[in-house]
């Protein structure tokens, strides 16, 4: 059962119920890839308004949640899915747990623009923010696409760029610990810093959730905390 | 690549691209290239499966699939039907049930059946469960006491009916009346329980009393399910086996089955898809 086929139910209605769930999903995910695209330009440019705007719009993330959940919630007790039915309404469950906490950490990211919007900094830092935060972005659209379209080749792949944010991480607290060493006075703003780079690693994390849930909805397979993962995430350039 | 998104069902398929079920366990019946025919029509085709000791195995798929033809070949109730021939072997431990020195009635006290729609005798409660008993010629009283006790104790029924043992059983409830006939047919201590349908007559209070009951009857017996509701396959089962126009598709452990199938006309049955 490689093949995954959505739809062709005897019953119409449980199709549009699936098909339902599956696009609100993507929308749920598009909503929370521009809160992070946002909450980036927001820390990046200084931009206090749209660092605003991104906190505003939270709540609209969880409500999505909440009615994803709910819904999904209907399938199980009136449908009793099985097989591929059953691992998409559990990988979707899944799925907007994830995304919910993503668009928390945009909202994280947010508040520390807001408190840093008045700052002075280093434009070097601020560059390399940037680019940990893009690659971070592309993990969220590229674990988004491989939902979208059931593509587990491309799920592996994301996954496998994890190691890479987390390098991009580590290389960034150490210079930041050298910057605090040398100047205590830029501690607390550094501080803030520490968290909006920590909250993109967590992000990068939960992409990497999502690809396992692909996974486990297309092939069936738990790879969760599996030799495999490491592996594999090994073997990526 | 592929090591990742490689299969990790299990067990592994046997030659025939069939998954085998139930490597580990103990095996109970073993069916070796059984096919049946109904004068012209072939009604099984080739069909190898073991079904383990002291586990219950479900058997599902669309009606005409051959699923309670197979059952019936367990007992050899297929021999009452006419024109029936059947090529192949069904193995009780490890004895041939076609062979011809078996006896059926004796077959029949191994192995046990449960239908769809509750049949008790028209006599008491006590006279239904004792009947296999009385067929084998026990008399003492004592004896035949303790044995419809543990019986309808075992089919969960005793507490029930035990001031009312002697009424007629006809005025039982349905549900009450599928576990009687559970009851009469442990009485006679079988291996093998074969349930076609027990449910699908019943509500389902009595239903989901039946399957609890089969929940406690498999530490003693092995139990073969037919069940068109696949649910009820799901909640009772350990090991499933689908069925398709005569052929034994898929036989795997239920929690595969229900969540990770390995062929597709499988997902397709579970699921309500177009076949």
């Amino acid at each position: 059962m490689s093949e995954l086929h959505i739809g062709q139910h005897i019953s119409r209605q449980y199709n549009e119920e699936l098909e339902d769930v599956r696009s609100r999903v993507l929308a749920m995910g598009g909503l929370v890839e521009q809160q992070l695209q946002d909450a980036l330009t927001s820390l990046v440019e200084r931009d206090g308004n749209l660092a605003v705007k991104v906190i505003e719009n939270d709540h609209k993330v969880n409500a999505m949640e909440v009615a994803i959940d709910e819904e999904c919630n209907t399938i199980l007790a009136r449908r009793q899915p099985a097989a591929s039915d059953l691992r998409l309404v559990v990988a979707v469950i899944k799925t907007i747990t994830d995304l919910e906490r993503i668009g928390d950490e945009a909202e994280r990211i947010a508040r520390m623009a807001l408190e840093l919007a008045s700052e002075e900094r280093t434009v070097k830092l601020l560059v390399r923010i940037a680019t940990m935060g893009r690659h971070v972005r592309e993990m969220v659209r590229g674990a988004l696409d491989a939902f979208a379209h059931l593509d587990t080749d491309k799920a592996v792949e994301i996954w496998g760029r994890d190691r890479h944010v987390d390098e991009e991480y580590e290389s960034l607290m150490r210079e930041l610990m050298t910057f605090m060493m040398e100047d205590p006075r830029t501690i607390p703003s550094i501080l803030e810093t520490i968290f909006s780079i920590r909250a993109l690693e967590r992000i990068g994390d939960r992409a990497t959730n999502i690809c396992e849930y692909v996974i486990y909805l297309v092939k069936g397979k738990d790879v969760r905390h599996t030799k495999v993962t490491n592996e594999q995430k090994d073997t990526r350039p | 690549m592929q090591t990742t998104t490689a299969d990790n069902r299990a067990p592994a398929a046997d030659s025939t691209g069939r998954t085998a079920a139930a490597q580990d366990e103990e095996t109970c019946l073993e069916v070796k290239g059984l096919n049946l025919y109904y004068g012209e029509t072939q009604a099984l085709k080739n069909i190898d499966m073991h079904i383990p000791r002291r586990k219950v195995t479900a058997f599902i798929g669309p009606s005409g699939c051959g699923k309670s033809t197979l059952l019936r070949c367990f007992n050899r109730m297929n021999d009452l039907v006419d024109g029936v021939r059947v090529e192949g072997e069904i193995l009780l431990d490890g004895q041939n049930i076609y062979a011809p020195s078996v006896q059926v009635a004796q077959l029949r006290q191994r192995i046990g059946m449960v239908f769809q729609k509750p049949n008790p005798f028209p006599k008491s409660i006590y006279e239904n469960v004792a009947y296999g008993l009385r067929l084998q010629g026990v008399k003492s009283r004592r004896r035949l006491d303790e044995v419809v006790e543990k019986a309808l104790r075992g089919a969960a029924l005793w507490d029930e009916v035990k001031d009312r043992l002697h009424e007629n059983a006809l005025g039982m409830s349905g549900g009450q009346q599928q576990r009687l006939v559970i009851a009469r047919a442990i009485a006679v201590e079988p291996e093998v329980l074969l349930l076609d349908e027990p449910a699908s007559a019943l509500d389902p209070i009595s239903t989901l009393k039946i399957e609890e009951l089969i929940y406690e009857l498999k530490s003693r017996y092995t139990i073969v399910i037919v069940t068109h509701n696949m649910q009820q396959a799901a909640r009772v089962s350990d090991y499933t086996a689908f069925m398709y126009l005569g052929e034994l598709i898929e036989h795997n452990d239920t929690n595969t089955i229900f969540t990770n199938p390995g062929e597709k006309m499988t997902e397709d049955y579970i699921t309500g898809r177009y076949g």
